[in-house]
């Protein structure tokens, strides 16, 4: 075990030797890797921060609760009851007396407002649902519709509905995209290893006169993939975390001209880690491909 | 113990190189091959160190058939083998030290016993103090040397040796030979690959196996 051990840290060491050696192509290798695997990963990233955004967008989750214009008093307790049940804290409530001053305060409404007989406008509950999910708002609909003195229940579901169905199509693409990526990835360390393998023909040579399996010969190129995938997952990280602090001010700037407050979110370390981790598995991945040369060598 | 049996090796083309060849090598022996260019000497020393298998016949190495080797236990079989190149196949990017260590990593001895080993090794063929050289500054005969400390490092039972004396002066020829005798001493079986196996080993009594046009000759 110790043996195996010390010949994987040797093999390790040899490959980290090789990288070193030609610096200014290494560097380009895992430049290119990087890129190749930010461009993807930026991309989940923005449709992460919309997510985030749209959540937090009130317009997003909001739901208009009309009761009928007749509903008894009791009729509307019942209903402020089943509310808080169903969703705590998640509404409130606009009498028919405050809708129409509210319609009344606006620009050229008070002749309009002060021309009708009666007050026309119902008792309504505004409802602001935790779970923004579309579906999950869809069925809190249908079922609030179904309740006694409740007239109609509004929900921009088209608008929400359309937010999803981008984010749905941008994940969509985000993942052709990481697979065209991946596979480039794949290709370049294979490239990479490639030219390896044939500069070191000769020492593969004598090694196998001196005994060396193939698992040995292998080792140090595979290793090498892992490296140059690793780090190159780490170039991404970087540069996205780069990007994400470019943009952060400019932004949040944005936001608050629409009078949101919303920063985007970089990176999260687990991001960051799993962007190296399939670096690393799609650098071995593309040094097993290339190694094969060497069997048939 | 060597035993060839009725070996043939013929090539693609159709070249026959060696035909219904039949030998014994003891454990220990020292055996000198020789013939003219092209007689085989070369195709022997490929097929009795699993470079190349033959085409018929069978080769028992170390109490293993090289005709029904599996090509996984062909590494093993080699690291009991010490091959010696005429064009000494040194690595050019790695210190003599270095060269000499390859083999003991290879099979994962511990780096403090492999240097160990590795020096003992240099120092048995006298190029202790040019540890640090890189092989391209040594002179031939110098390389030579390297070659065979690489070669017997894992401590083989066998010294496979082709032509290992044919671009060296008289002097280091000299010095390379007499490693071969060192070794033969311990109870080393060597086998070298010769020209001119006449002039190798003036005044000893050596076997010498005659190849002529891929036959062995009495």
């Amino acid at each position: 075990m110790k043996a195996w051990l010390q010949q994987h840290l040797a093999a390790l060491v040899r490959a980290a030797r090789r990288l070193t050696d030609s610096p200014l192509s290494t560097l380009l290798s895992i430049l290119v890797i990087g890129i190749a695997m930010a461009l993807p990963a930026a991309g989940y990233l923005c449709l992460d921060n919309l997510k985030t955004l749209g959540a937090n967008s009130s317009r997003a989750q909001q739901m208009s609760l009309f009761m009928n214009t007749g509903a008894s008093e009791k009729t509307r307790s019942d209903v402020e009851k089943r509310l808080e049940a169903t969703l705590p804290d998640q509404w409130r409530f606009v009498s028919r007396d405050a809708a129409l001053r509210q319609m009344e305060a606006n620009e050229g409404m008070a002749e309009i407002v002060a021309s009708l007989p009666r007050n026309p406008l119902p008792d309504a509950f505004i409802l602001e649902p935790d779970n923004a999910d579309p579906e999950h708002l869809e069925t809190l609909r249908a079922t609030l519709s179904a309740w006694p003195g409740v007239a109609h229940v509004q929900l921009d579901s088209a608008w929400i509905k359309r937010f999803d169905a981008f984010l749905r199509l941008g994940r969509l693409a985000v993942h052709l995209l990481a697979v065209i990526f991946a596979v480039g990835l794949i290709a370049v360390t294979f490239n990479t290893i490639r030219l390896q393998v044939l500069g070191q023909a000769e020492e593969i040579e004598v090694a196998r006169l001196i005994g060396a399996t193939d698992a040995f010969i292998r080792r140090p190129f595979c290793y090498s993939g892992v490296l140059q995938g690793a780090l190159g997952g780490l170039t991404a990280a970087l540069l996205l975390l780069a990007g994400t602090l470019a943009l952060a001010p400019p932004v949040s700037r944005l936001a608050a001209l629409y009078g949101g407050t919303f920063a985007p979110h970089g990176p999260s370390f687990l991001h960051s880690l799993a962007l190296v981790a399939s670096g690393a598995a799609l650098g071995w991945l593309g040094a097993q491909l290339s190694v094969r040369l060497i069997r048939d060598q | 113990m060597i035993v060839g049996s009725q070996i043939c090796k013929r090539y693609p083309g159709g070249l026959e190189a060696l035909k219904n060849v039949s030998f014994e090598i003891a454990g220990g022996e020292m055996a000198l091959v020789g013939g003219h260019s092209g007689a085989g000497k070369t195709t022997l020393l490929k097929l009795l160190s699993a470079i190349e298998r033959p085409t018929s016949g069978s080769l028992i190495v170390n109490g293993q058939n090289l005709v029904a080797l599996r090509p996984a236990a062909l590494p093993f079989l080699r690291r009991n083998l010490g091959l010696v190149f005429q064009d000494q196949k040194l690595l050019f990017d790695r210190s003599a030290l270095e060269n000499v260590l390859l083999p003991l990593e290879i099979i994962g001895l511990a780096p403090r016993d492999a240097q160990r080993r590795a020096r003992a090794a240099l120092d048995k063929v006298g190029l202790l103090t040019r540890e640090k050289t890189n092989p391209i500054a040594l002179s031939g005969g110098e390389q030579q040397r390297l070659a065979i400390a690489r070669a017997v490092v894992n401590r083989p039972t066998i010294l496979l040796a082709d032509e290992p004396t044919a671009n060296l002066d008289e002097e280091s020829a000299r010095q390379v030979l007499d490693l071969f005798i060192a070794f033969n001493q311990v109870r080393v079986t060597v086998i070298i690959a010769t020209h001119a196996p006449q002039n190798l080993f003036p005044g000893m009594a050596v076997r010498v196996l005659t190849l002529n046009h891929g036959t062995l000759t009495p």
